[in-house]
């Protein structure tokens, strides 16, 4: 066979192509132009470095891929090239990326924007290929900006997105981009690509500034410091993740105006939430089975709605509040748990209840533990969920949380 | 007793690390037997892991724990009554490795308050190292050597328990001779060591230091900058690369301005360029650049960056080239070179004189059976 079976050329025009979400990926490292990669396998990531590795041998994409001897030099290599100017994509699974978590943790202060695709996966024990999504959360108090993506054309869009925002002087902090394994990362469905000339115009090249490391440039970076320091450079890293919000805007306004695909509010997707008294909230690929649900319950005249977390660091509280506390109940389904956290929820619901504390109305908030492990999120799963959701809003008690389709 | 006291303990790390323990352990278990409460710790921030670098260890002592806790809810206390030091090179001043320059060894003492030292100077050699202070405090020597005592490879040679009887003499309402000896026959079961701290207790030498005695020198000071001020990303500017010595030439290293590390020196190398051969081993094994090549091709040593690890000295080929010597001796960190090149008979003379004085090491024997010899001379002087 000597027909690359990737389809991505040189063209001029906007493309349609059949691919997956780790292949979209993969498109985007190319689009962008990536300087160095760094590769490890473990399922499902490993579909985008198989992707990359090809995009490489059929000459399409002229970077430095390097296939390292585990998670934690494949991140230390990536967070050492974005020091010295280059533009990076790394990307892990599951215990993948917890093995890599010294140099997932050290890579925010020094403020090396690290671009990563994270293909959700269950943490092991017991070993298990399917999505769970506490891999990629487990560094969301480290200075990582966070995104969830739906679709393949959402993940190509998203790693451009994420490319330009991290680079951005006022951030330079890494992003993850969390891709549902399997359902994303498996998956191929019609993706649009835009021509590279467009990608030049949207995405600047990398200027690290003061901060380069080279020989021209002599700066020291990450000396010991003792507790009359620390404290000034975490507020560093705090006021950079505060800007990044600003700088995401700015992204998705440009990207709109770049590529025509509008994505309206870039931290959170609202479905059919305008007369909605109930809504459900969740993050990835459960969207699918959740707006079908919706769609199907809106014809027999239930007022049920849908918002889907693009943006989970940094979240947007205000905007958030101010959408949810619209309604009479939220839902928030949580394909990660958080063992002995408050209401024994996942993370995610217990950062909505955060987000609505100090709103004038708060709904009821109920969380639901749903889909672990691949497990699919059926539609009478949100079916039962939205029952539930009713209850709360009329009054009636509920539990705190519920697990959702576990056998009972 | 009304308030709380504080003690701090200026040690060596490594070898000093057990005994500065022992010390601050037994000056709040001695005030326990008055039926007073207390505290001892070490600044966490320092790092006395590593050979001879400067670090603290600290006792506060309180009449009750409500007073303790006041005194403790500022953990690291900003001002002393006792400051014991256990090697005298440190009065010359002391360098944490966090980038606050040199500071007094003296800094944190009280009007009023006393600075233990352990010396086999006289006070007024003593006081020419130590910073000068706006007010009157007091120095009391303990006589003898920078000891190992506690580093286990060492024997007890008493400098705990002697110190500790130098601290009931200097803070009698915080604990007195008869309480160290209590706790020291409780912890040690040793009443020779009850003995030395009596004795101890007895021959200290005390002297008053006056505001206009001592060092001149302006300490080191800074402010800490805000947040907004410091650079993003961890990133400090690099240590610049070297330049010619002088305008006829040579190769100097640009030393870091931040961090010179002079303090963890107790000895220095003392070069006699009269002998050198120029076989550039001192330069090339140096392991902190400090060896800086003269016009002449000589190596001349940069004695701030110096912290007197003696690596020169024992790859030195020529016998009597580079010669350690104890820190005591220097008041300043002048070029040998320069010196030499000033006056070559003067500097012969000064290196002849050097080599003959007392003590000739800080650490470390020049001949199998000297320690067993020089713990003979402490118990004769006892």
């Amino acid at each position: 066979m000597d027909v690359p079976e990737t389809v991505v050329l040189e063209q001029e025009q906007e493309e349609e192509a059949l691919i997956s979400g780790s292949e979209a990926i993969a498109v985007a490292c190319k689009l962008a132009d990536v300087d160095v990669i760094t590769a490890y396998p473990i399922r499902p990531y490993d579909t985008v470095m198989q992707y990359v590795a090809k995009l490489v041998a059929n000459g399409e994409l002229d970077c430095e891929y390097i296939v390292a001897e585990s998670e934690h030099s494949q991140f230390e290599i990536v967070k050492h090239a974005a020091a010295v100017g280059a533009r990076v994509f790394c990307g892990s699974s599951g215990v993948g990326w917890m093995y890599a978590f010294e140099a997932l943790t050290v890579t925010p202060a020094l403020r090396l924007p690290v671009v990563a695709m994270v293909g959700n996966r269950a943490l092991d024990d017991p070993g298990a290929f399917g999505v769970e999504h506490n891999d990629a959360l487990a560094v969301r108090d480290l200075g990582w900006m966070l995104v969830w993506v739906d679709t393949a054309q959402e993940a190509l869009d998203t790693a451009l997105i994420a490319w330009r925002v991290a680079e951005d002087r006022r951030v330079f902090l890494p992003c993850a981009i969390g891709c549902d394994g399997a359902f994303l990362t498996h998956s191929q469905s019609l993706v649009r690509i835009p021509p590279k000339s467009k990608v030049q115009k949207f995405l600047p090249r990398y200027d690290r500034g003061d901060l380069l490391l080279h020989p021209d440039n002599p700066i020291t970076i990450a000396p010991q410091v003792n507790e009359d320091w620390l404290m000034e450079i975490r507020k560093q890293t705090d006021e950079a993740m505060r800007r990044a919000k600003g700088v995401i805007e700015e992204a998705y306004r440009d990207f709109e105006n770049t590529f025509g695909r509008v994505y309206g509010n870039p931290f959170f997707e609202e479905y059919q939430t305008e007369d909605a008294e109930v809504v459900l909230v969740g993050m990835g690929t459960l969207s699918m089975p959740v707006k079908v649900a919706v769609r199907q319950m809106r014809q027999k005249g239930k007022k049920v709605g849908f918002v889907r977390i693009r943006w989970f660091r940094p979240m947007a509280t205000q905007e958030l509040q101010a959408c949810l506390s619209r309604f009479k109940a939220v839902g928030v389904i949580d394909r990660d748990f958080s063992l002995g956290s408050p209401y024994m929820s996942g993370v995610l619901a217990n950062d909505i209840r955060s987000v609505l504390y100090s709103a004038s109305a708060r709904p009821a908030v109920v969380g639901f533990i749903c889909g672990l492990g691949g497990r699919e999120v059926t539609v009478p799963d949100v079916r039962q969920m939205v029952e539930i959701l009713e209850k709360a809003a009329s009054g009636e008690p509920v539990e705190p949380t519920y697990w959702i389709g576990l056998r009972e | 007793m009304e308030r709380s006291y504080a003690v701090e303990i200026v040690y060596r790390g490594i070898f000093q690390k057990n005994l500065a323990k022992n010390i601050a352990r037994g000056i709040v278990l001695a005030a326990r037997r008055e039926g007073k409460v207390g505290i001892a710790f070490g600044r966490y921030g320092d790092s006395p892991e590593r050979n001879g670098i400067p670090a603290k260890q600290f006792a506060i002592v309180a009449p009750n724990e409500e007073i303790l806790q006041e005194s403790m809810a500022q953990y690291e206390p900003k001002e002393v009554d006792v400051t014991i030091v256990l090697d005298d090179t440190l009065c010359k001043g002391v360098e944490s490795w966090a980038w606050y320059g040199l500071q007094p060894i003296n800094k944190l003492l009280k009007p009023g308050g006393t600075l233990i030292v352990t010396s086999l100077l006289e006070p007024d050699e003593l006081i020419k190292f130590i910073h000068r202070k706006p007010y009157e405090y007091n120095l009391a020597i303990v006589k003898g050597a920078a000891s190992f005592s506690g580093l286990w490879v060492y024997k007890d040679d008493h400098t705990d328990v002697r110190v500790l009887g130098a601290v009931a003499r200097v803070a009698p309402e915080m604990v007195s001779l008869g309480s160290i000896q209590q706790m020291i026959l409780r912890e040690w079961k040793n009443e020779l060591k009850a003995t030395s701290a009596e004795k101890s207790y007895s021959r200290i030498t005390m002297r008053k230091v006056l505001p206009h005695e001592g060092n001149p020198e302006e300490p080191y000071s800074f402010v800490l900058p805000r947040w907004y001020e410091m650079r993003e990303g961890i990133a400090i500017p690099a240590i610049p690369v070297g330049g010619k010595y002088n305008e006829e030439g040579g190769f100097a290293a640009t030393p870091n301005p931040y961090f010179k590390k002079f303090s963890t020196r107790t000895m220095r190398p003392v070069v006699d360029f009269d002998k050198c051969v120029k076989c550039t081993l001192c330069w090339l094994q140096c392991p902190d650049t400090c060896y800086n090549v003269t016009p002449d091709g000589y190596y001349d040593v940069n004695l701030d960056t110096c912290c007197g690890c003696g690596v020169c000295e024992a790859v030195c080929p020529v016998d009597g080239c580079i010669t350690m010597i104890h820190e005591t001796n220097f008041t300043d960190h002048k070029s040998q070179w320069k010196m030499w090149k000033q006056d070559k008979q003067a500097y012969a003379k000064w290196v002849d004189e050097l080599r003959r004085s007392r003590p000739p090491r800080s650490h470390g024997f020049q001949y199998r059976g000297q320690y067993e010899k020089e713990l003979a001379s402490i118990a004769e002087e006892r």
